[in-house]
This record gives C-alpha cells, sequence and structure tokens, in this order.
C-alpha cells in the first residue's frame, strides 16, 4: 500500500532512465544518505568508527570493486588482497612524497596507479578462463604481497616493511593520523563510497556495463555481436583495480593507520571480500553494500555475545567463531545461493502487496 | 655448475612435488566427480593429521574416553573410519543442498567447510604444534650419501614410493571395480549416469571418502615432516599451481605438474632466488603455472575445452 508505483507516470526519457525510477526509493535512499550525514556522525564514538564504520565502508567500496570484475564480468579473481594492498602503498609513497597533495587526490591517483597493476594481471583472463583464472590470479595476490615485503623502497627504506600514515590536514580538519576526530574519518570515508557507488551504479547500467554482462553470460556468443573481449575484460579489471585500490587506501590510511602487507593484505582478506560479493549477491552494487555490513558485523556479534555473554574463554571463543562463520556462509549458500540483495528484491516485491494481499 | 648439486636439487624438488601432487591428487577426485573445486583438501589432511595423532597420542580424547592408545595400523585404520564419517557428513549437510549450483557457489561453500573444519578441528584437538611419528624412517639415506654423497631424505623417499603405490591403486580402482567405473560414469557426464541408475549421492560420499584417504596419506607425510599444525593446510595452496599445471581432471596430470613444480622452485630458488632478494617460494610456482596456461589455456592433460554459442 505503501511502496507501490501506481500514479508514478513517467512523461520523459530522462524520467525512466532515472536509478531510482519509484519515488519510494528514491525518498528511501535520501533518508539513508541523510541520517548517514547528519545523524551518525553525531553518535560516533572511537569503537563506533574503529571496528564498524570504517571497515564497513572501505569493504564496501572493494566489495564494488570485486563486484564489477566478478558479479557484471563473470572473471573470478581471489587476488583483491593484492591489489589492495597496491593501493595502500601508493597511497603512503604518495603522501610522504608530496605531503601537500590533496587526500581526495591521494586516494584517486592510488586508485589509478591500482587500475594499472590489475590491467597487467587481467591479460593472462584473455587466456585463462573459469577456474584456471581464478587459480591464476592468486599469482597477483603471492607476487605483489612478496613484493612489498621484500624491497624497501616501498616503504621509504624501513627495517620491517611496515608502513604507517603520517597526518594528513584537508581543509584545516585532520582525516589521517593518531588523534583524528572519528566523525571527520568517517565523513570522508563515506564521502568517497558515496559519490563512487553512484559512479559504479552507473558504469553498469551503460554501455560498458552491457558489455561486461555479455561477457559474463557467454564470451563467444558476446564475441560475435560485436563486442571485444580484450577491451571488455580490461576494463573489467582497470576499473575494479580502481576501486579496490581505492579501498586499500581507506583501509590503510583512514581505518588501521598501519599495516603490514604480509598481515593486513594476506589471501583471507581476498577471501572475506569475494565472501562479502557472494553473500551480498553477485552483479549487484546494493549487495556490495549489504555484503560488508554482514560480513563486518558477523564476527563482532559473534565475539560480543560468546566472550561477554557467555563467558566463554577468549581463545576457544576465536576457534568457536571460526567454526561458526563457516557454518553460516555455507547455511546463507544452501538458503540463499544469490545473496542478500535477492532477499531485498524478494522484501520489495512482498511489500507491494502489503498489508493487502489482494 | 656444480652437478653433484644440481643432482642433489632436481632430487629434492621431485620430491618435495611428490608432497605437492598427494594433495593435489584429492583436489583432482573430488573436481573428476562433482565438478567441485574443493579448497578444503588441504584442512582434510589437517584433520586427518589431527584425528590419527588424537588415537596415537595419550593425551588424545581416545585415551581419555577409552584408557588405552591404538598401534599404528589400528589408528590409521580408525582415522580413514573418521574420514568416511566427514565425507557422509559432507554430502549429507552440504552438498546435498547445493546440487545444480554455479561453481563459484560451490567453490565458496567448500571455503565456509575449511572454516568449520579449521575451527572444529581446533576445539576439539587444540591448536599447538603436535610431533607425529608413525615409525616412518627419518633422516638422510645412508647409502646414497656414501656412495654418491647425495643427500636425501628417507621420508621422502618413503612418501615418493607411496605416492606410486596409491596412484597404482586408485588407477586399478577406476579401471576395474564396479564403483570404479560408476565414479567414471559420473564424471563424464551427471545425468546420463543418473539415468542408467547410479546414485549420486552415494557416488559422492565414496569419492569425499577416498579423497580424505587421499588427504589421510597427505596428512601423514607432512606431518611427519614438519610437524601436526595449522600451516599444514596452507600445503592446499601449494597444490593450486600444481593443478592448474597439470589439469584439474587428470590424475597423471596432478603427478607429473607436482614434479614440474617441485624441481622448478628448488631450481629457482636456487638460481633465480638471489637476484631479487630470496624467499620466491610463495609466488614462483604461481608465475610458473601461469606462464604455462597462456601456451595450453586447460593445462598439461586437462580435458580440451571445446566452446560454442
Amino acid at each position: 500500500m505503501f511502496y507501490r508505483e501506481t500514479g508514478q507516470f513517467k512523461t520523459s526519457y530522462t524520467a525512466d532512465e532515472a536509478i531510482f525510477p519509484i519515488a519510494q526509493d528514491r525518498w528511501f535512499i535520501f533518508g539513508v544518505i541523510a541520517i548517514a550525514v547528519f545523524v551518525v556522525p553525531f553518535l560516533i564514538d572511537d569503537y563506533g568508527a574503529n571496528a564498524v564504520l570504517l571497515p564497513f565502508l572501505a569493504y564496501a567500496l572493494a566489495a564494488i570493486g570485486l563486484n564489477i570484475l566478478t558479479g557484471y564480468c563473470g572473471q573470478v579473481s581471489l587476488g583483491t588482497g593484492g591489489f589492495m594492498a597496491v593501493g595502500a602503498y601508493s597511497t603512503y609513497k604518495l603522501v610522504t612524497a608530496y605531503p601537500d597533495l590533496n587526500l581526495i587526490v591521494i586516494v584517486i591517483l592510488s586508485g589509478l596507479i591500482t587500475a594499472a597493476v590489475g590491467v597487467l594481471f587481467g591479460l593472462p583472463s584473455l587466456r585463462i578462463k573459469g577456474f584456471y583464472l581464478a587459480v591464476a590470479t592468486l599469482a597477483a595476490q603471492f607476487f605483489l604481497v612478496w613484493m612489498f615485503n621484500k624491497f624497501d623502497w616501498f616503504c621509504n627504506n624501513c627495517a620491517t616493511g611496515q608502513i604507517t600514515m603520517p597526518t594528513v590536514d584537508m581543509f584545516g580538519l585532520q582525516i589521517t593520523g593518531p588523534g583524528a576526530d572519528p566523525a571527520t574519518r568517517y565523513l570522508f570515508c563515506l564521502g568517497i563510497v558515496a559519490v563512487f557507488a553512484l559512479l559504479a551504479k552507473n558504469i553498469v547500467r551503460g554501455r560498458i556495463g552491457r558489455e561486461w554482462m555479455a561477457i559474463r553470460d557467454m564470451d563467444i556468443a558476446a564475441e560475435i555481436i560485436g563486442i571485444r573481449p580484450l577491451q571488455a575484460k580490461l576494463s573489467a579489471f582497470a576499473v575494479s583495480s580502481f576501486y579496490v585500490g581505492m579501498a586499500g587506501s581507506l583501509y590503510f590510511g583512514v581505518w588501521l593507520s598501519s599495516a603490514e602487507p604480509g598481515e593486513a593484505f594476506d589471501i583471507n582478506q581476498s577471501f572475506l571480500v569475494l565472501f562479502m560479493v557472494i553473500i551480498g549477491g553477485l552483479g549487484s552494487i546494493m549487495g556490495s553494500f549489504l555484503g560488508a555490513a554482514f560480513i563486518v558485523l558477523m564476527p563482532l556479534v559473534l565475539k560480543n555475545f560468546m566472550v561477554d555473554g557467555l563467558n566463554i574463554a577468549v581463545v576457544t571463543a576465536k576457534h568457536v567463531e571460526i567454526t561458526l562463520m563457516g557454518v553460516l556462509i555455507i547455511f546463507f549458500l544452501i538458503v540463499e545461493p544469490h545473496g542478500l540483495a535477492r532477499l531485498w528484491q524478494i522484501a520489495k516485491e512482498k511489500l507491494r502487496l502489503w498489508p493487502f494481499p489482494h | 655448475m656444480d652437478w653433484l648439486f644440481f643432482t642433489e636439487i632436481v632430487i629434492s624438488g621431485l620430491m618435495a612435488g611428490v608432497m605437492y601432487s598427494l594433495v593435489a591428487l584429492g583436489f583432482v577426485l573430488i573436481f573428476k566427480a562433482s565438478g567441485i573445486f574443493n579448497f578444503a583438501q588441504g584442512v582434510l589432511a589437517l584433520f586427518a593429521a589431527l584425528a590419527l595423532y588424537d588415537f596415537l597420542a595419550p593425551e588424545g580424547w581416545f585415551n581419555q574416553l577409552f584408557g588405552f592408545t591404538l598401534p599404528v595400523p589400528l589408528a590409521i585404520l580408525a582415522t580413514a573410519g573418521v574420514m568416511v564419517i566427514v565425507a557422509w557428513l559432507i554430502e549429507r549437510l552440504v552438498l546435498r543442498h547445493l546440487v545444480n549450483q554455479e561453481g563459484i557457489i560451490l567453490f565458496m561453500a567448500t571455503i565456509g567447510l575449511a572454516y568449520v573444519l579449521e575451527g572444529v578441528g581446533d576445539i576439539l584437538f587444540g591448536s599447538d604444534v603436535k610431533p607425529l611419528d608413525i615409525g616412518i624412517p627419518q633422516g638422510a639415506h645412508d647409502y646414497l650419501l656414501d656412495t654418491y654423497g647425495l643427500y636425501i631424505e628417507k621420508l621422502e623417499i618413503f612418501a615418493a614410493a607411496t605416492a606410486a603405490v596409491m596412484v597404482a591403486v586408485l588407477a586399478v580402482f577406476f579401471q576395474y571395480t564396479r564403483i570404479g567405473r560408476a565414479l567414471r560414469a559420473v564424471a563424464d557426464d551427471h545425468q546420463a549416469a543418473l539415468s542408467v541408475g547410479i546414485s549420486l549421492r552415494t557416488i559422492w560420499v565414496i569419492v569425499w571418502a577416498v579423497a580424505g584417504f587421499v588427504a589421510l596419506v597427505a596428512g601423514i607425510m607432512w606431518g611427519s615432516k614438519s610437524g601436526v599444525q595449522f600451516s599444514l593446510s596452507l600445503i592446499a595452496l601449494k597444490a593450486l599451481p600444481v593443478l592448474i599445471l597439470g589439469g584439474f581432471t587428470s590424475v597423471p596430470g596432478a603427478i607429473i605438474g607436482g614434479l614440474i613444480i617441485g624441481v622448478g622452485e628448488k631450481l629457482a630458488e636456487i638460481y633465480i632466488g638471489p637476484f631479487v632478494g630470496g624467499a620466491i617460494e610463495n609466488w614462483f610456482a604461481y608465475m610458473l603455472a601461469l606462464a604455462f596456461l597462456l601456451f595450453r589455456p586447460q593445462g598439461l592433460f586437462g580435458e580440451k575445452i571445446i566452446e560454442r554459442v
């Protein structure tokens, strides 16, 4: 009754092509953004920012990146952790080399550098397909992490390979480094994520996005109707790596502030982001957010429940947490292989009839 | 070039390759029969080794419950029984509900499975390093060391021999038994196999159980070599390049791929490693496999991919 498009007429092509053609959807999104911008910053504290919101935003951006590659273009990648490392180290090198550069410019430049690296590792995808490609992308993961560990040029000749984000100000507000206000950090990430999520939504609706989907559904058929696999696949790798690189930049620069390649960017990161994409829903930008929220919140909830609620020892709780995480993932795959995005859709379908079933 | 040194490297590379092959073999079995890319194979090996250790060790559950520990052959049999139960549970609780899903969903499910097995293994058996000693000879082979000056581990020779026997047994099992024929039929075409009355569910339990036995052997070898610990599950990552090199669907491919990767890795570490700062073992195998795939996208012995619109 409340969620129904009755009476909403589209009188122009622009209205027909809108991202959210239904007014209720539009108001919902505006509402979410308004709450995120005007309410959350006043409630936020250090724990909320560091444990929930910043990881959620960084991972959501990474999940959008991987979703572009895996969900829209159908190329499974297990190298996300490595590409995030490229973004993080680019940020570090740029920040230390040009301390006066605007942080937004640095984040975007890090994304561009990662995109170049991504294209390089995307080249094999032209010949290798399916799981062979997935395993081949592990080469990127292991090679990149090894490279950042081995050559100390990347961390400005440090001994340990660890990088630490220096303090960076923007418009007189401190954004990174120790002592930054959680609300400022959160708003900075939120701005970048919101703008680029909108951009991603538009890319996948346009010509390039449709090329990717054609390649995903059947690459030979796509080739026959005139889509160049070289351009389509490499552009998917480039755009995907661009997003993942920016995510790595936020992940290291704003959230963690210091990182070691072996730990912060290991293969588990790649799997984590892939889980977000699968649980959220392949081929859905909304799903990337839902998946990231799920994977970030689930361990927190489990841990709080077990350690504080049931008084289980921390070590045992860790093991139980891993087990439950596995169980939940399998459960989700069985119950809804198309992810949370599909549940969201079903809920909306149901809502159209509610509360009158006829 | 020092030829003796070179030979030693090549042989130890071959031996290391056999160890990789042992894990890769389990992957191939499952992929052939069900099209599932089983990431949990490494954790399966860890789980098997943990269970075996539990039957043998005085501080294990088994001893606490029944007051005695099993002799080695019985313990191995008991662990094999455990692996059958694990295989049955996996089919009953996971795979049965995921029939006809896309490959990537099944792949993610096996990663979830890896988490579950790892967590359960840790909860049941603890996460400390456990020395596994079931009487496999250790140390250098004296005859080769004295006569030719070659340093080769007895354990590795033993592992190579075991792998050879295992491959032979598997080949006979697949070729000449009733179940083996059914397995090959399922690998060929699920629906056709179903239509002639082969039960897919039974076959999957059998395949996972066989993969569990292979994991047990791999777990014994790796556990004897470096102790039973969490890092054992990471050998799965070492077996992946072996797989893509040999082809996902080929048993000989798993063996030969393992040998190539083993030798290539050792040679690269010695002859290329020093120029780029060493520790290249982690990624070299992947690069080698990647370069190789550019020429043969389906691996050495993989089934030729025929694409139609």
